[in-house]
């Protein structure tokens, strides 16, 4: 029973078929299988937060699910948020900001901001503080983080009518 | 770490998922939400030989009501139950202690049977269906079986649930009037294992305790129902009935030891936790400094 199994599911909006193995998780085949490298493996416990992407729409830890999991299941990674230019803005205050130096945590942290923004378009430092308690950055020391995502939380409430 | 190579199979329907585990019993692990099955396979710390994932079986999702019992089902991710009006309104402790389980993008996906089943010594819901009186309902081939919290949890990741059976529920009672809640642990950072932790649900009878139920977590091998908290029910709470009540909860707890903190830190935090509840349930300030000792 630890034959390759057939998965079918929709990346980035495009549907995929694959054969995996059941020990595969969902991080190792966006990046292997699917080439998507932008989902980044840090801990592979689920500490990090550098894996974070969405599946049917919720932000989950991609090392803690089996690729497996995801059969007829909606993922969407930082390469797909990025190309349909869903978080420019917050991309772009990321980089005035100096929000990241390395750059390893920014697609989990990118994944979690919005994640926050889409469910209250208005928080305050603590909240955004407490929805990112989950993605470890090893350069900023957060503060830069916490400044772009107000910026972009404040640039959405004014374009709002 | 990557998990090491594992057969898998998705059960169809419960007594699919039954048959199953009836077959392979220990040598198969049930996987529901995953958030600590999968951490402790890619580690390595357990290896089993099959994976039945429980994830499809719609039936044991949801909250639902029958009379005053709330009846919550196994699957329930931490995010539903967050956001539940029914656990709002009826286990307010519940909701509290929810924000406190790791983080959002693990609460999308832990569930409450996954959680309980598991019994992290550090993890606050198996506290919360103590304090609350909660009934955990399992089924096996022989059929359902409903255990008292108070008995289910029996050790570090020990449970009285068999290898061939599944727990697909728990039923709370609904918070009676006149209750109270107080939920509060201490970690290094929010979201992370806690050091010492609380909940605790009350009935007051005006200024008085007429029920108290004081669930510490992350003290002890498992959730530890204070035996202390009698002395407070039914008595006018004064700093000094409190600092009695204070040291009998100290002798009562063996903390255990790690990187985090020590038995003796762990016995201090829980009396700061004991003052600090039953200042706050009793709206008295006094009570929260000085009794400590």
């Amino acid at each position: 029973m630890t034959d390759l199994l057939q998965l079918s599911l929709v990346v980035n909006g495009e549907p995929v078929d694959a054969h995996v193995q059941p020990r595969l998780n969902l991080a190792d085949f966006l990046r292997e299988h699917m080439k998507l490298t932008g989902t980044h493996i840090g801990c592979e416990h689920g500490v990090c937060g550098a894996c974070t992407v969405r599946v049917n729409g919720d932000i989950v830890r991609a090392c803690l699910m089996l690729a497996v999991q995801t059969q007829n299941a909606s993922v969407e990674t930082i390469e797909g948020l990025s190309d349909s230019g869903e978080i420019a803005d917050l991309q772009l205050a990321f980089r005035d900001r100096n929000a990241l130096q390395c750059g390893f945590c920014t697609p989990g942290m990118l994944m979690a901001a919005q994640d926050l923004l889409r469910q209250s378009p208005a928080p305050d430092r603590e909240q955004i503080r407490e929805h990112l308690s989950g993605n470890y950055c090893r350069c900023t020391g957060y503060h830069a983080i916490v400044d772009a995502i107000e910026a972009t939380a404040r640039a959405r409430g004014e374009r709002r009518p | 770490m990557k998990a090491s190579a594992f057969a898998y199979t998705r059960a169809t329907s419960v007594a699919n998922a039954l048959e199953l585990l009836a077959a392979h019993g220990d040598r198969a692990k049930v996987l529901s939400g995953g958030q600590s099955l999968i951490p402790a396979m890619n580690l390595r710390l357990i290896c089993p030989e099959l994976i039945v994932d429980i994830g499809d079986l719609v039936d044991l999702r949801g909250v639902g009501v029958k009379g005053d019992i709330l009846s919550i089902g196994a699957l329930t991710r931490h995010v539903d139950l967050q956001r539940s009006p029914e656990i709002a309104a009826h286990a307010p402790l519940l909701r509290d202690a929810i924000g406190h389980v790791a983080h959002p993008a693990i609460r999308n996906r832990g569930t409450i049977g996954g959680s309980l089943a598991n019994a992290d010594p550090a993890s606050e819901l198996p506290a919360c269906m103590v304090a609350l009186g909660a009934t955990i309902v399992a089924r096996g081939c022989g059929g359902e079986r409903r255990m008292a919290a108070e008995r289910f949890f029996t050790g570090i990741y020990e449970t009285a649930l068999s290898p061939q059976e599944l727990l697909v529920a728990v039923e709370l009672p609904f918070a009676q009037k006149h209750s109270a809640h107080f939920f509060k642990e201490f970690a290094r950072r929010h979201g992370d294992y806690a050091i010492a932790g609380l909940g605790a649900q009350a009935i007051l009878n005006h200024d008085q305790f007429a029920d108290l139920r004081l669930a510490f977590f992350a003290v002890s091998e498992r959730p530890v129902l204070a035996g202390a908290a009698r002395m407070l029910v039914n008595a006018p709470v004064t700093p000094a009935l409190l600092s009695k009540a204070s040291r009998a909860l100290g002798e009562e707890l063996d903390p255990y030891e790690d990187q985090q903190a020590s038995p003796a830190m762990r016995r201090h935090l829980a009396k700061v936790l004991l003052a600090r509840c039953v200042s706050a349930l009793l709206s008295r300030p006094d009570l929260a400094v000085g009794a400590t000792n």
